[in-house]
């Protein structure tokens, strides 16, 4: 036969900004969110939500509601005691830690205000809606534990029989671990002759605020119930949901559909979600549940919300010697599925990019009446480096020194990979002088400097700060012996299946569970060039439990460095099972045979055979050579033995109206090493997306609870999603430096730019600000806050300069600055 | 009360209940789901739609306020199988990611231009400031209404 020249190398489909294969049906609203599908005789819910924060509930009473024009069914938590159990904690951080129980429908006592007291079924949405507020619940109201500080310190407490709210202390210690040498010893040191820096930050609440509100639908009238949901985590789901409603595990198929966006704020098992799936049961009819803005900023969880209590110690050259992390958490009134851990999701990133002798993180997890914190982008890692790059610019500022060299005076230099932290984890790759040097370029570092000196010696009254973040997260969750080691309830592998058609198409199915990362296409690049087929001709199978029957889904920049490995683990493994029967059909010895660009060819020969035609010989299998399986079709589970590490600098030209308070940004440079890049149009959109979730903590975001536990961020009027004219176009450009221990060699960029952003703006707000003698904003820095700091703060003078010396620690307010 | 409405060149008669909002008369009644709901409170822009050409939050109408009137959504923004220049624009430029507001907010950048059909990025994004998007940074949204600007002059 005759056979193709061989694809040249620019034919490769990874680095190419392919267009994305998902848009077509998003941009002609051809969608399947879950709100949209509807089935035959489907019924509504409705939640009643606590307005109460804390409270003992004494009475329901239903019958007005029960009595209500299209209302089927009223259920108290009571009504569904032997429907459903608890809401699970998939990740306390030991068997000690104090988890209080969860009921998706609450029975007895409220503990934040929005949790649900009563499920009502109609057969519309709105007559749901409208008998909710039929539903007479009496509270006693009991005391509201909302202060982080004193809600670790004492009394009043969220569920009084433990007598704390301190759910769990855990410490990473490098003097105990071996890892590096005893904190208190550096800091001691360091007092005597050196620099202390201490510091209090605070990590304001936010809401992962996903554009689709949660929404889930059940029809339990088949064999199998089905379940569909706005999930993240559709593996979880169906184990979790199996259990709490002691559903057969194979009785219960969960699709995730088109999923509006996550976040980490669909990393989650929801009450809702088990609520659906109890009633329905209960009922026998399919059942939706959709929630509106207002239930989803009170009802799902919250991100962030931890207060960091830090000491940094170091030489007066300006090496860094030790660093002591103090945290409380704010969980909540529960523990989300993984809530507990989120804090130490961060705990090995303090040290960040620099070589500490000592390192000593301890958190304290605190219960209080507000809806639970859980993962959202970046989870636990944009607090951590957002604790060191303004530890780092503080340290600059006290020894006068450019806050980039003081940087460069700590980091670990390109030679030094692998590198083994202070924290214990190895770091394989990177390159942290190449993405800082081309940052400062493409930034102009030098010529803003400048024009920052003309401002600041003119007075001018909009005055210019730079402001500079390099740097790293811990990505591709997770190796499992690591998960199993931190207490984690299950592991971090992945699983995948490659199917070669007999046409010649390939079907790739994969334990991941996309919502809006573009994986279909760029999964599709990756298996092109792995098996020598199309782009076109590979379709990427997902989110549905019945088709990709194992896997633990997408969240923590997992499913490309994780996922894609098992990918091409089993495409490798359909390319071992093609070769013999290449070797019948080609009438050659399998030794004689080399895989190249889709074809078994006989070496030194142009004679070969198209996975193609050895997928449809598989199919006939006629004349089937002995002991030879009639399939090529492979899969693979691939668990992870390390993490990967991106990194990269981040630079912020930050305008401040000294006057108004008002900030903006006039150019924002990042420079990211994310590995290898697949798609280099999906990368650019990712950093985008992720410096806009940072940028908006800095400047916009915070969930406000009143004095009351009522949260009064409760609708998008309060809670302030950036919209387009808050932002600017975004300079984006990248460094390369391979990881180590994944084929492709990609590193994940979902939560960089997140993480990267927020200390990359602070900063730049306070470089603009410190001639006013602003040390510190807390955030977001609204331009009232802004505003606030100038009139409050004391021009910088050498006097009220500290080189040498420790300020006086934590104030007895406890607060900032 | 009965109403008499032209979705997408279909005309539909129906009873609605007056308190109906436009977005769940055409999600619920006519089954175009391609409109969405993001929010309760008229911030979010999912659900935008042309109503007699002009783009209004269909949160924010009642469905009886739309009777006789002409309404466009996404599913009917397209021609004889081609894309409107809009959504070929948000595909080529990567404008979009998860797709939630994605349906808003081409509906909104068509009206945009159709007011200012040479916009300046600066007024591209005040013109898309009651369209949310969580994905994207809007920066490939500006990209794309400016060549959709581009394609349409």
């Amino acid at each position: 036969m005759t056979i193709t020249e061989e694809s040249p190398e620019s034919t490769l489909e990874v680095g190419q900004p392919r267009l994305r294969k998902e848009d077509q049906r998003l941009i002609t609203g051809r969608t399947r969110f879950t709100d949209n599908l509807t089935l035959p005789g489907m019924m509504f819910l409705g939640m009643v939500r606590s307005p109460i924060a804390h409270a003992k509930i004494t009475s329901i009473d239903v019958a007005e509601a029960k009595a209500s024009p299209g209302v089927v069914a009223v259920f108290t938590g009571s009504d569904l005691a032997d429907d459903v159990g608890p809401m699970p904690c998939g990740w306390p951080l030991s068997p000690e830690d104090k988890v209080p129980e969860y009921y998706p429908v609450a029975r007895e006592e409220v503990n934040f205000a929005g949790e649900i007291v009563a499920v009502v079924v109609a057969r519309s949405a709105q007559a749901a809606r409208d008998a909710t507020e039929l539903v007479d619940v009496e509270y006693e109201d009991e005391q509201v534990v909302l202060d982080l500080a004193a809600a670790a310190a004492g009394p009043p407490y969220v569920h009084p029989d433990w007598e704390t709210n301190v759910s769990t202390h855990w410490v990473f210690d490098s003097a105990e671990a071996g890892t590096g040498t005893d904190v208190k010893d550096e800091i001691e040191k360091a007092r005597q002759d050196g620099i202390v820096l201490e510091r209090t930050f605070r990590q304001q609440r936010l809401i992962p605020a996903f554009m689709e509100p949660r929404s889930y639908l059940v029809d339990p009238t088949g064999d199998q119930i089905v379940f569909w949901s706005s999930t993240q985590v559709p593996h979880f789901l169906r184990v979790f949901a199996a259990i709490a409603t002691k559903t057969p595990e194979h009785k219960l198929r969960v699709i995730a559909p088109d999923v509006g966006g996550g976040f980490g704020g669909k990393l989650e098992v929801a009450p809702e979600e088990f609520i659906t799936l109890a009633v329905a049961k209960k009922l026998g009819k399919p059942v939706k549940y959709t929630e509106t803005r207002s239930e989803s900023l009170q009802g799902a969880h919250h991100g962030r919300d931890q207060v960091q209590r830090l000491t940094l110690a170091a030489t007066k050259e300006g090496k860094v010697t030790a660093l002591h992390v103090d945290l409380l958490a704010n969980m909540g009134a529960y523990m989300g599925l993984v809530g507990p851990a989120i804090p130490i999701l961060g705990a090995y990133m303090y040290n960040a990019i620099y070589k500490f002798a000592a390192y000593r993180f301890e958190v304290k997890n605190i219960l209080t009446n507000m809806v639970r914190t859980d993962a959202y982008r970046g989870a636990g890692r944009p607090e951590a480096t957002y604790a060191i790059e303004r530890l780092m610019d503080d340290l600059a500022v006290e020894l006068d020194m450019d806050p980039l060299e003081l940087r460069a005076k700590n980091w670990i230099t390109a030679e030094e990979f692998p590198f083994t932290t202070v924290a214990g984890f190895e770091y394989d790759s990177g390159n942290y002088e190449a993405a800082t040097a081309k940052a400062k370029e493409l930034f102009d570092y030098d010529g803003l400097r400048a024009e920052q000196a003309e401002r600041r010696a003119r007075k001018d009254p909009i005055q210019l700060g730079i402001g500079i973040s390099t740097y790293t997260e811990q990505c591709g969750l997770a190796p499992s012996r690591i998960l199993g080691s931190l207490n984690y309830i299950a592991g971090g592998w992945e699983h995948a299946e490659v199917r070669m058609l007999p046409l010649g198409t390939v079907e790739v199915v994969v334990g991941t569970s996309p919502h809006g990362q573009g994986h279909e296409t760029a999964w599709s690049q990756i298996v092109a060039d792995k098996l020598g087929v199309a782009f076109e001709d590979v379709e990427v199978l997902h989110g549905d439990t019945q088709v990709a029957q194992r896997g633990l889904d997408t969240y923590g920049s997992r499913s490309l460095v994780v996922g894609v490995t098992a990918v091409l683990k089993a495409a490798d493994k359909v390319i071992e099972k093609a070769k013999p029967i290449a070797a019948h059909m080609l009438e050659a010895s399998e030794d004689d045979l080399e895989f190249r660009g889709g074809h078994f060819w006989v070496k030194g020969t142009d004679t070969g055979k198209s996975l193609a035609e050895i997928a449809f010989a598989a199919l006939q299998a006629h004349a089937w050579p002995e002991g030879i399986e009639p399939n090529l079709d492979s899969t693979a589970s691939f668990d992870p033995e390390v993490y990967s590490y991106p990194h990269g600098t981040h630079l912020a030209a930050i305008e401040v109206d000294t006057e108004t308070g008002a900030v903006s940004i006039r150019k924002y440079v990042a420079v990211d090493d994310i590995g290898k890049v697949i798609n280099p149009l999906i990368v650019d959109g990712q950093v985008h997306g992720g410096l806009t979730q940072g940028i908006a903590q800095a400047l916009f975001e915070e969930a406000v609870y009143d004095d009351n536990g009522t949260l009064v961020t409760g609708s998008f009027v309060d809670y302030l999603v950036p919209s387009a004219p808050d932002l600017v176009d975004f300079v984006t450009d990248r460094t390369e430096s391979p990881a180590l221990y994944n084929e492709l060699g990609a590193k994940g960029v979902g939560e960089a730019g997140t993480i990267a952003s927020t200390p990359a703006i602070v900063n730049g707000i306070l470089d603009a600000l410190r001639p006013f003698g602003v040390k510190d904003i807390e955030m977001p820095c609204s331009p009232m806050r802004v505003w606030k700091a100038i009139q409050g703060a004391q021009p910088m003078t050498q006097e009220s300069a500290t080189p040498g010396e420790a300020q006086p620690h934590f104030s007895s307010e406890g607060g900032q600055a | 009360m009965r109403i008499s409405v032209t979705v997408d060149g279909v005309t539909y008669t129906d009873e609605v209940e007056p308190r109906t909002l436009l977005v769940q008369y055409l999600r619920y009644g006519l089954g175009k789901i391609g409109t969405v709901v993001g929010c309760d409170t008229t911030n979010c822009g999912s659900c935008t739609v042309h109503l007699n050409g002009l783009s209004v939050k269909s949160c924010t109408v009642l469905a009886v306020q739309a009777d006789g009137c002409e309404v466009t959504t996404i599913e009917g923004l397209a021609s004889d199988g081609e894309l409107h220049p809009m959504q070929q624009a948000f595909h080529e430029n990567h404008a979009l990611q998860c797709g939630f507001c994605t349906p808003g907010m081409i509906m909104q950048a068509a009206s945009l231009l159709k007011d200012n059909p040479d916009p300046s990025d600066q007024e591209i994004r005040e013109g898309l400031e009651g369209n949310l998007c969580r994905c994207t940074g809007y920066q490939n949204i500006v990209k794309a209404v400016r060549q959709a600007a581009g394609s349409v002059q």
